[in-house]
Parts: C-alpha cells; structure tokens; sequence
C-alpha cells in the first residue's frame, strides 16, 4: 500500500503494480492521483540559464545566486516532504530571507484560526464514522479531492452511521455555480451570487436565532432547521468561501459560535500545504508571509503577490511550485528581470524562464517522507521506484551547507 | 437511450416470424435485450432495406461494449472518484471492511475497481441486475456525477 500525493486527502490504500522499476498500473487512485503517481513525460533535466549542464555545478549556481541575493524568498514547499519543509524553514532563516507559499493565497488564513484554535475542527475519521450533515461552502470537493466523498464524507459507512449516504447523511452544497459535488446533493443545493457568502451567513445566522431572514426566506429557514438538527454536522470550506470573505474572517467564527455541533474542514489543494503552514506555526507563530530577520515578522508585504509587485525580492527559490502558472501575468512579469532557482521533479512553465533548474526526486514515489493531511493527521509517504534524482530534502541541505 | 419504439419502427413491421419471434415488437424487445442480433432478420439484409439496417446498427453501437447487465462505463467521463464502488450494495455487502467503509476493495468478490484512475467492472453476475431475481438497481448511476455509467 502506497500514499498518494495528487490532493490533501493523502490516499494511503493505492496500489501499484512496478515492472523494471516503472510503475506500470496504479490502482484505487483517482485519475488525478493516478497521473501524478505515473510520473510525468518531460522530466526537469539539471540547466544553468536554460543550457543543460550537471547538477553539480547547477548547485554550485544556485548557491552563488542565494548568497549574491540581499533580499531572496523562498516560495513553495507545499509539494515537498514535511522533512523537506523544515529544511526549507532552516534554509530560510540562514539566509535571512522572506518565505511564502501558494496558502497566501488560498486557504492560509482559514487553517492559520484553525491552528489558533479559533476555529473548531475534526479529522476526517471522525466525519466518516459520525458526520450526519455535510456542508460543502464553495468547494467543489468531487472535481478538487476526487475522493473525498466517497473516502471520508458522504458515501462510506462509519461506526455510528452504518447506512451510509442512503439514509444516515445529507450532503448540502452552497456554490455559486451548480458543480459536480451540487449535482451529487440533488435537492440541497443552494446557489448564491458571487460574493454572497456573507449575505447568506447573516441571512442564516438571524434564521438560527429564530428570526426571519429578509434574504430567500423559505430556504433559508429550511436551512438552518436541518443545521439544527444535526448531531455531528461538517463545514468543508473551499476557496470559494474563503475568497468571498477575506476581509471579514470573523463572521465565519461567529457562524460556528452559533452551530455548535459543526466543525470546520479546510479543503486544501496543494498535497502538504497544511504541513508548511503547521511548521512554519511552529516555528515562528506564523502559518505563511514570513520574513526572518532575527525576530520573525509576518506582514502582508510579504506575500508573494505583494511581493513580486512592489518588485522588493531580488532572487526567488521555487520548490515545487509553479507561480507563472497560477499567478496572473501583471505579477509575474518581476520573476524575468531576477534570477529564479526552480526545484521541481517535472518541467513547468516557472522552470522555461528560471536562471537555474534542480530536477529532484517526486516525492511519494521516488522520495520517502512524511505529509499532512488536510485534517492535521501526519501520513507516512513511501517509495516506489529506485533512481538516482536527489530528493528536495537533498537539495534544500546542499544549499544551505553551501551558503 | 434507444427504445424499443425506436427500433420497432426500423423492422420490416410484417410478422414474419423468420427470426423465430412470433412479432417484430416482441423481435425488437429481443434485439434491445441483446438476446437477438440483427442479422437474424432475414428480410432486413435485402437491398431494400439497406438504409434501415444501417441505421438500426449504429442505433444499436452504443450498447455492443455492454456487459450482461447492460453496463456501460465511459471511461473517457470516469474520473475515478470510486462513488460507484462504495456505493454499490454489493461492493457494500461482500466487502463491509473495505469498500463498504470508502477504503480500497479487500478482496476480488466487489463490481468495481478503480484501475489506473478509472472505474472497471468486473463480477458482472453479482450485480444486482443480473439473474433471476434482478432488480432495477440504480445504485451505481446516481452518485456517478459525470455520467460515466449507464445501462443499456
């Protein structure tokens, strides 16, 4: 049995068939995991401004570049090991540099009140064995987390809800768009207007209390009966909802004051997203943003937008991330005019324009180690196949004994 | 999905009996059965009703992969979720431990696995669908959000 590492639900009952050290059939991985775990076709060859060359002296350069650099930022990690990840924080704090990862923006804030404890949350073992009302806000966990209805929420049958999805839960979805998981909750499916998430939060904050909401009435006071009844209810918070109330993070923790059956699931994308921000928590106090500069600061500057716009970096560490890819152009246009290190096991479009490229070992299938759920449970990831690629673990203690 | 009236209305409609059927509806019920196939129309293989036997075999493509059940999995739709192998009462039933609970499949007795993240259905004749006691189970098909299993 394997783990795998498509999607935070870190799937550890895959199987996989090797034959000469490939990996020739995966099993009970979804299509999304199955690829990942296949490997990739264009493998990231070691190169020094684009012109391939060892991975010594790509090492060697990329040392130079981190030592020549006043202000460098490491960026990423959250496709890396949990070892990996404090290598990554050791590095950081060497070079007296900024860290961020894709979290700044995407589910950071969220997991940052979870760790706070300003939040109340479970583990996904206890939604399968208990959860009777399932609430997907924004997220469109049967396309994001394949599994994740199937494995952990809505299909299985646990301890205390032996019949499972036919008579035992409800699924209820709110999205702005009715997707593949509001298809599955045939009849609970509230669709809201983009950034209506907090007019329906108060609308069903005042229908708890026992008022009438002033916004879609009937559904709404049918809403909040079904909340009420639940014994064990779960808010899967997707990006949608997170984006929509940003700047006002407190009504969700004012709605869960008042559902105190519910807890809250951050649904994370990234495979150890919730890993870099819990060691960075540990760490520093603070989940992503960070700058170590003999105290730790976390400030919104710091944040790889912010960053790349006001231009304030002047070398950038990508560990398997690829921000050409998922920032919007006007920002990313700061990342030709510095020198970018990329440390990736596959060629990404970050790689076609970095100064140097570290291929390293994918991990859970070529690297061991361990990863964070999205619920906070540490799941061990395994070898599949032998070569001789350095894991990023490797890369990230070469560096820092270089610097 | 084709109906049976849909195929009906490509039949010659004169009763022949050469297919051994005593009607060309009870022939078409057959043909929509998979019990029949449509070279046993003799009539129809006549040049005259050329276009007709064309049209009833494309009509009738969709449904040559099926299993004995009538299963169909489109895999080009399927994206291994493994909706279907935790739903399925049989998969529930043969395997409470494994895929009754949303892990993998413990052992070989369930319909469905996911292999290289795609859904196959193996074990056909435990389905629920099959045998003499068969019932119109929907199991499988509802919580399939992409549509990628449909009987036939």
């Amino acid at each position: 049995m394997f783990t795998c590492t498509g999607c935070a639900l870190l799937c550890d009952d895959i199987e996989a068939i090797v034959e000469n050290n490939r990996i020739k059939e995966i099993r009970n991985a979804c299509r999304r995991g199955a690829a990942r775990m296949k490997g990739c076709s264009n493998r990231l060859v070691p190169s020094i401004a684009q012109q391939p060359t060892d991975i010594e002296s790509a090492l060697n350069k990329a040392a130079e570049i981190i030592r020549n650099a006043k202000s460098p930022m490491i960026f990423g990690l959250d496709n890396s090991t949990s070892e990996a990840q404090v290598k990554g924080i050791q590095l950081a704090r060497k070079m007296n540099a900024i860290m961020d990862d894709t979290s700044s923006f995407c589910q950071g804030l969220l997991i940052e009140k979870i760790l706070q404890e300003k939040l109340r949350t479970c583990s996904l073992d206890d939604i399968r064995n208990k959860a009777d009302v399932l609430v997907y806000w924004g997220s469109d966990a049967q396309d994001s987390q394949p599994r994740h209805l199937s494995r952990f929420s809505y299909f299985p049958r646990g301890e205390t809800r032996q019949r499972g999805y036919e008579e035992d839960r409800l699924a209820i979805a709110i999205d702005v768009r009715e997707s593949n998981t509001a298809k599955i909750c045939k009849g609970h499916f509230y669709r809201i207007p983009p950034k209506g998430d907090r007019e329906f939060i108060i609308a069903l904050m005042e229908a708890l209390s026992g008022k009438a909401p002033a916004y879609d009435t009937k559904n709404m006071l049918g809403l909040a009966s079904i909340l009420k009844k639940a014994q064990f209810g779960a808010i899967f918070v997707g990006i949608g909802l997170t984006y929509s109330i940003k700047n006002d993070f407190e009504i969700l923790t004012a709605l869960a004051d008042m559902l105190p059956k519910f807890n809250i699931m951050p649904m994370v994308g990234h495979y150890n997203m919730r890993g870099l921000n819990e060691a960075l928590f540990k760490e520093t106090g603070f989940v992503n943003r960070v700058k170590f500069e003999g105290n730790e600061v976390q400030d919104n500057k710091y944040a790889i937008i912010e960053a790349l716009k006001n231009k304030s970096i002047d070398a950038l560490v990508v560990v398997g991330s690829d921000p050409v890819l998922s920032l919007p152009r006007s920002v990313t246009a700061h990342l030709v005019s510095i020198p970018v290190i990329c440390i990736d096991p596959c060629q990404t479009f970050t790689s076609r324009i970095s100064s140097v490229n570290l291929p390293c070992a994918a991990s859970g299938v070529e690297a061991a180690g361990s990863a964070v759920r999205m619920d906070g449970k540490v799941i061990g990831l395994k070898k599949i196949i032998e070569n001789n690629y350095l894991n990023d673990e490797d890369i990230l203690k070469r560096l820092m004994e270089a610097v | 999905m084709v109906t049976v009236m849909e195929i009906y209305q490509l039949l010659p409609k004169t009763n022949c009996k050469k297919c051994g059927e005593s009607t060309c509806m009870a022939f078409a019920v057959s043909l929509l059965g998979r019990k029949k196939k449509v070279v046993e129309c003799t009539p129809l293989l006549e040049e005259n009703f050329k276009a007709q036997k064309e049209k009833l075999e494309s009509l009738l493509l969709p449904s040559a992969g099926a299993e004995e059940t009538g299963l169909i999995v489109h895999t080009e739709l399927c994206t291994g979720c493994g909706n279907c192998v935790v739903a399925c009462p049989v998969d529930v039933a043969n395997d409470p431990h494994g895929a009754g609970m949303g892990c993998a499949p413990t052992n070989d007795k369930v319909i469905f696995k996911v292999v290289e993240g795609k859904v196959v259905a193996s074990n056909i004749k435990e389905c629920r669908r099959f045998g003499k006691s068969k019932v119109l189970c929907y199991a499988c098909i509802d919580p399939c959000p992409t549509g990628a299993i449909e009987f036939v």
